[in-house]
């Protein structure tokens, strides 16, 4: 394992298996009477986020507690950020305050990285803006092993996943893509072509703009959120019309081979990408994926920080 | 790891995958004739071991009707359902067994790099209220048993805990003892214990090899205890 996480792409396929096995067992201490380790005692972790997020940080901050580590979490509203502190004198405020590892969530793609260069402990990306979003690849993947009665060390070889909805904005797809790939997943992106990078060409995947063709063909429906916040341009003609076409109903559910699995990395956003009936319905992993994230999260920290300490 | 070698430079304080290990870099003595691993116990020692143990818990237990046998990754757990198949046979009643793992309570994590996490898998009985009996392989400083009874503390309350293994090699640096005891082995610090198993390892034997040992069948042994 590498001292930090930054992106999908640095994990080796061993790498990635050693973390889902390690979130397999780690899985089960959620069970246990007592819902906590002692493993990462005395180790600080700082969740630093300057973008919203419930999810993300209330999983990593509960993954940390349940290992037994400190949990500083440093909300950007209110701090000194919002008097206009840069990153870096940010990042070595945590390096004084002895963070072990930092958790962090940023506007800008790359910020994980720039802050990486100047802090001794680990960084953990929470999501950089349009860039990696790699836990959430990963507790992806873990859902999927899981649903489909995989076990510790076997990958995702031959299961079709297609990602459907705004890929451009979305770092969710795009980590899922490079890691769902390397565990041996047939990827297949399916968004309207205003809502598609334009370097798609380089990515492990198949692109497609028809939905109704790809669902018969599909294991696995992972649904992106339209991103209302990150659209500063018109990317389709209304929200209604992207429903129509690219949003999971139930008649398009019944499309699905018989095992299949729809998934959501959240918030969703009902009755726009998926119906709400969708979400609820029985093949919806959405709240597995939520206790999931505190396994793989758990997983993570335990790697990065349960071992020697890096450098050293 | 639970089930490599130890890499190295690390310090294995406590081992819970049958190698404890040898001394320091102070010099091993270059392996000659007598070099070689002694068998100390074969398969069939074992196998009677195995077998006075379990009859020694059934006896202790009184019947051993409220036992739950926990293994030790990675030796101790076909230890653990080895010992239940011979107390089932002679009680005719089946016992509980499953393992516990004991890499996230382990007193020397920082010291090398995070490890594989073993399997932890506890009868669906619980063990409140139940005599557990923890099974390993090697019993040497007694810090792996430590670890365990700080994870049993995390799952429940049980009646008692007692201590089976196969081999006793000594040196303990806690104060800690087996209730139950395949082997007692008098062995120096730079010796090495290693126990195979028909499960893990494709046949049954302890050996002993003496500090220094050239051919090792898995990996190299190179840890040094604090």
């Amino acid at each position: 394992m590498n001292r930090h996480l930054i992106s999908a792409a640095d994990l080796s396929k061993q790498d990635t298996l050693l973390i889902l096995d390690t979130a397999e067992e780690l899985a089960r201490v959620a069970d246990r009477p007592i819902k906590k380790l002692p493993t990462l005692r005395g180790r600080t972790v700082v969740n630093l986020f300057f973008e919203d997020s419930t999810r993300t940080r209330i999983s990593f901050e509960a993954a940390a507690k349940r290992l037994s580590a400190d949990v500083i979490n440093f909300a950007v509203k209110g701090s000194s950020v919002a008097k206009g502190e840069s990153l870096k004198d940010t990042a070595l405020t945590l390096e004084a305050m002895g963070a072990d590892a930092v958790v962090v969530r940023h506007s800008a793609s790359g910020a994980p990285h720039r802050l990486a260069g100047w802090l001794r402990g680990s960084v953990i990306n929470a999501g950089d803006g349009s860039h990696e979003h790699p836990t959430q690849a990963l507790l992806d993947a873990f859902t999927i092993r899981r649903r489909f009665g995989r076990g510790a060390g076997e990958a995702l070889d031959g299961l079709r996943v297609t990602i459907v909805g705004d890929v451009l904005h979305s770092r969710v797809a795009r980590s899922n893509v490079w890691l769902l790939h390397l565990l041996g997943a047939e990827v297949t992106l399916i968004a309207p072509p205003t809502l598609l990078p334009v370097a798609i060409d380089g990515w492990p995947c198949s692109v497609s703009y028809d939905l109704d063709a790809a669902l018969p063909k599909s294991d696995v429906v992972m649904m992106l959120r339209i991103q209302q916040e990150r659209m500063n341009a018109a990317y389709f003609p209304s929200v209604r019309e992207y429903s129509r076409r690219y949003g999971l109903d139930t008649a398009r559910l019944g499309q699905l081979p018989e095992d299949a699995i729809v998934m959501h990395p959240g918030p969703m956003n009902r009755g726009v990408e998926i119906a709400a009936e969708v979400a609820d319905s029985p093949r919806s992993t959405i709240v597995e994926q939520v206790a999931n994230g505190v396994s793989v999260r758990m997983a993570v920290l335990y790697l990065l920080l349960g071992g020697l300490e890096a450098g050293k | 790891m639970a089930h490599a070698a130890h890499p190295a430079g690390g310090q294995p304080g406590i081992t819970g995958d049958g190698v404890t290990a040898p001394g320091p870099t102070g010099g091993p003595p270059a392996p000659g004739p007598q070099a070689h691993p002694k068998t100390v116990l074969e398969a069939a020692e074992i196998g009677r071991a195995l077998t006075r143990i379990a009859h020694e818990i059934i006896e202790r237990t009184r019947g051993a009707e409220q036992v739950v046998l926990l293994g030790i990754p990675t030796r101790g757990v076909p230890l653990a359902g080895r010992l239940a198949g011979r107390i089932t046979q002679v009680e005719g009643r089946p016992v509980p067994h499953g393992s516990l793992d004991i890499t996230m309570y382990r007193d020397d994590l920082r010291l090398r790099p995070a490890r594989r996490l073993g399997p932890t898998e506890v009868p669906a009985e619980g063990i409140d209220g139940k005599t557990v009996v923890l099974v390993d392989d090697v019993l040497y400083s007694g810090r792996t048993v430590r670890a365990a009874l700080d994870a049993l503390n995390d799952l429940g309350r049980p009646l008692a805990v007692q201590l089976a293994v196969l081999v006793d090699r000594g040196h303990r640096e806690l104060p800690i003892r087996a209730d139950y005891v395949g082997k007692n082995l008098p062995t120096s610090q730079q010796e090495v214990v290693r126990v195979l198993l028909a499960e893990t390892d494709g046949e049954d034997a302890v050996l002993l090899e003496p500090a220094g040992a050239a051919a090792r069948p898995r990996g190299g042994v190179t840890g040094r205890r604090r």
